[in-house]
């Protein structure tokens, strides 16, 4: 799975992609944030306020309960500021 | 039409070319986003556009075919720069193009609603305290919300 970071999640993280491979169990967007936060301190605070994280899954919005899968571009970003 | 790009447009140049030689457009609505030189109270001295390529120009598109979907258009464009940005250069520019002027104007301010919310950019202010991430506001949702088609089943 491709992970991309934007904006201030790329600034916390200090990542701006990634490929990784989440364990069994981390079927859906919801899930896969869960896990990215016990990755370090660094994800559990750029994780930390969920309401404020927008997620992408091969470019379009997705909800919580959306699944990712391994050969998906997931990304993560504070909500959107332009124009 | 749609563009994402790190130079300057030519607003005349641009006009120009989306009605060219459609004798059917009655009503052309611009919309031209500039840069701020203060924010919050803060002095801003240059800013910078990130953005997310790919997801960018599908989401664009996506909002541009729902103004062509919703109003009787002849044209329209999006053009939204990224890269840094100083206090008066244009950063985004939307116009809409119809028979009539209602159609024009509405789908103008519809394509810049959807953007603001919808379309992957974000901008880091250089200002007096230092660099900063712009947050998002929730007058721009509500903006954008006031488009969203009531499902007519929807029990209220």
């Amino acid at each position: 799975m491709k992970l991309l970071y934007f904006a201030w999640v790329k600034t916390k993280t200090g990542l701006s992609e990634e490929e990784v491979t989440p364990p069994d169990g981390v079927a859906t967007v919801a899930e896969l944030l869960t896990w990215l936060e016990g990755r370090g301190p660094e994800f559990a605070d750029a994780l930390a306020d969920r309401e404020a994280i927008r997620v992408a899954v091969n470019q379009s919005f997705a909800k919580p309960g959306d699944p990712v899968g391994p050969n998906d571009e997931v990304a993560l970003f504070p909500p959107v500021t332009g124009g | 039409m749609i563009r994402v790009q790190e130079q300057d447009f030519d607003i005349g140049a641009e006009l120009a070319k989306l009605t060219d030689g459609n004798t059917a457009i009655g009503g052309l609505a611009v919309f031209v986003g500039l840069v701020r030189d203060m924010a919050g109270g803060s002095g801003i001295s240059a800013m910078t556009l990130e953005h997310y390529p790919a997801m960018t120009e599908k989401m664009l598109a996506e909002i541009e075919a729902e103004a062509q979907a919703r109003w009787p258009l002849e044209a329209s464009l999006i053009i939204h720069r990224y890269g840094r940005l100083e206090p008066g250069d244009q950063i985004v520019m939307v116009a809409a193009a119809s028979a009539h002027r209602e159609a024009a104007f509405e789908a103008c301010q519809f394509l810049m609603d959807w953007l603001k919310t919808k379309a992957p950019f974000w901008k880091l202010e250089e200002t007096d305290q230092g660099a900063l991430w712009v947050d998002a506001r929730s007058s721009d949702d509500a903006a954008a919300a006031r488009w969203v088609k009531r499902d007519p089943d929807a029990a209220e």
